[in-house]
């Protein structure tokens, strides 16, 4: 387990999103000259990230969840709700005003290689976020850089090297040294992963829960990979099309999910024992479209338990006693077991 | 196992690199132009107006009838071919060097600003390129040069608008699919001010399309002038200039052959030495091709 963060201000969020929104226009219209079809990509998203924790955003690819982090950094234009970091509103900020911001909240990509610049050395590049703020003289910048990549497990002769001369792996490490020499409270990880090798994921995913005991992180953390959120984090929240159906605490959401979506993400995992092999809830069909969403609950069309009024009235996220939260009409009712 | 060789042969440095003769060729070749250029004016044997009827049309000297007097020869009016050569190349390499930078830089400066804002502005300039791409320049010269009478200013200035919307176009381009690239991306959440993103990211990594293109434009350039010049629009006499000097020499090719064809030369091989040197520094500066 790692150890939860001893800041005083724990009760309080330090990232607080509410009822976020972003819908991007289509190219398509409606009638010849009639207005452009709006995609909902974000659709009223709420969740809440306290101090010190790692919190695991998951779901299939094109539910939103990049989209969000990228709305929660402004590099989205949101079209309602409105994010609190610390209390204070980021949505509309001007980049004037974002900029001090910069420092507290970070971002991991999920490509390394197109993140990083392919004509600066590695050094360099982790130089540059010190000289964005002016922060340290040239020596003191030159030094910290040094120190922080080593840190995060690159040697000395590397340092000199130009991306594309590392691994994938040794890139990631790049990027994240590039984001923690800020020294930010929240690094948000957007599929930080995805992009690697097995044994690298390992490696990466340590190194992180490393840096995170010793920097005091905050994590947000995005990811299609459930067996990492899980080792990983501590709340999770699971997206679909656009909207969270289930948010709680890691361990009871992956021992007993509540949503027909999460149970069958959850069956879907490899066990590593052989002889206990689960059975797999398969998902009938592809995720609906975000551009037509179905009426009712956007789950009612995949789902085995979708009644009339899953087709009619669209369910909320509903928290019980146990901060667990699920947004479907069906959730109580015991289904078949899953493992 | 060539591979492994390969990959455990040591990394030269820089300058240590054996160049390729061609590129020694070039180097040595616009090192010896721009040495012409910078100290002709001392050492040049006459003045390159200088009139002597009595010496007119004298061949250079590794000819019949040559003499160390003159060691390029003599044309029409009796003028030292060299001096002449010499003011030649220094007009001629002025004027495409500081057309060929005026050119780059303001084609550069337009495509960035049509890729950051966008919108009207982009419109405005992509119509502005399309206009100049599809006016034949040498008519425009003409028309402009018989507007506002000659001068080397106006005439400068003439070359700087010669080939300015394909930087333009190459740089929005480029400049558009950079600015949604991860590492750009990266930078502007980093906080980074729009100015930092394209001078020291964008423009660094666009910057080899960018040479490639001034290197074509530099070769196309001296000819514009020289063909302007030829065509008496350019360099006005008594000022010189190398296309002027052909334009005048045409008229002698068959008595005094080396009117035309030493400035004709002098053309080639500078265009010439120009895009192979280009081509060269180009692979130069892809730290991802080497």
């Amino acid at each position: 387990m790692i150890p939860k963060s001893n800041s005083p201000t724990a009760q309080a969020p330090l990232l607080q999103v509410s009822d976020l929104r972003c819908a991007f226009k289509s190219s398509k219209r409606k009638g010849f000259f009639g207005p452009h079809h709006l995609i909902h990509a974000v659709n009223g998203v709420s969740f809440e990230v306290n101090a010190g924790e790692a919190f695991g955003l998951v779901g299939e690819s094109g539910c939103g969840k990049s989209t969000t982090a990228k709305l929660i950094l402004n590099m989205a234009h949101a079209s309602g709700g409105s994010v609190l970091y610390r209390g204070q509103e980021l949505v509309g900020l001007s980049h004037q005003a974002w900029k001090p911001l910069r420092r507290r909240l970070q971002y991991v990509f999920q490509d390394p290689l197109g993140a990083l610049d392919p004509r600066m050395t590695v050094l360099d590049q982790v130089i540059e976020p010190l000289t964005i703020h002016q922060l340290h003289d040239r020596n003191q910048q030159r030094q910290l850089a040094t120190q922080l990549l080593h840190s995060v497990g690159l040697q000395d002769h590397q340092l000199r090297k130009y991306p594309h001369e590392l691994s994938g792996g040794q890139r990631q490490r790049v990027v994240l040294a590039r984001a923690l020499i800020l020294e930010p409270e929240l690094l948000i990880c957007d599929e930080p992963i995805s992009a690697l090798d097995v044994s690298i994921q390992a490696q990466i995913i340590n190194l992180l829960q490393e840096l995170r005991r010793a920097m005091g992180l905050t994590l947000l953390f995005i990811s299609h990979d459930l067996s990492v959120v899980r080792h990983l984090c501590e709340r999770v929240a699971v997206m679909y099309l656009g909207q969270i159906v289930e948010m709680g605490p890691a361990k009871q959401l992956f021992n007993e999910p509540r949503h027909p979506y999460t149970q069958a993400l959850i069956s879907a995992i490899p066990k590593a024992d052989p002889g206990q092999r689960s059975e797999r809830i398969p998902l009938m069909g592809e995720p609906p479209s975000p551009a037509a969403p179905p009426a009712g609950c956007r789950f009612n069309p995949r789902c085995a338990l979708a009644t009339e009024r899953c087709r009619n009235e669209v369910p909320t996220l509903v928290q019980s006693g146990d901060n667990h939260a699920v947004a479907c009409f069906e959730a109580k009712i015991p289904v078949t077991e899953v493992a | 196992m060539t591979t492994h060789t390969e990959i455990a042969a040591p990394r030269r440095a820089k300058w240590q690199l054996k160049l390729p003769l061609l590129i020694w060729f070039s180097i040595a070749w616009l090192a010896l132009m721009l040495l012409i250029a910078v100290t002709g004016d001392l050492w040049q044997p006459y003045e390159y107006q200088a009139i002597d009827l009595h010496a007119r049309l004298q061949p250079p000297v590794w000819l019949e009838g040559g003499s160390w007097s003159h060691i390029f020869g003599t044309d029409h009016l009796g003028r030292d071919v060299l001096s002449r050569l010499v003011t030649s190349i220094q007009v001629s390499l002025l004027v495409a060097l500081v057309g060929t930078l005026i050119g780059a830089v303001m084609g550069t400066l337009i495509g960035l600003i049509a890729a950051h804002f966008r919108g009207w502005v982009d419109d405005l300039v992509m119509i502005a390129i399309d206009y100049q791409a599809a006016i034949p320049f040498m008519i425009l010269a003409l028309a402009v040069v018989a507007f506002f009478s000659n001068s080397l200013l106006l005439f400068i200035l003439l070359m700087g608008i010669y080939g300015w919307e394909r930087y333009a176009r190459i740089t929005r381009g480029l400049a558009l699919s950079s600015i949604q690239h991860g590492y750009a991306v990266a930078v502007r959440t980093l906080g980074a001010s729009p100015w930092r993103i394209y001078g020291r990211h964008i423009l660094p990594n666009i910057a080899n399309a960018l040479i490639v293109n001034m290197t074509l434009n530099f070769p196309q350039t001296i000819m514009l002038e020289t063909s302007l010049s030829f065509l008496g629009l350019g360099i006005q006499p008594p000022m010189t200039s190398l296309g002027n000097m052909v334009g005048f020499g045409r008229d002698y090719l068959l008595t005094a052959w080396w009117l035309a064809s030493l400035p004709a030369l002098v053309i080639f091989f500078t265009t010439l030495a120009f895009a192979l040197l280009g081509d060269w520094v180009r692979d130069r500066l892809d730290p991802t091709s080497r």
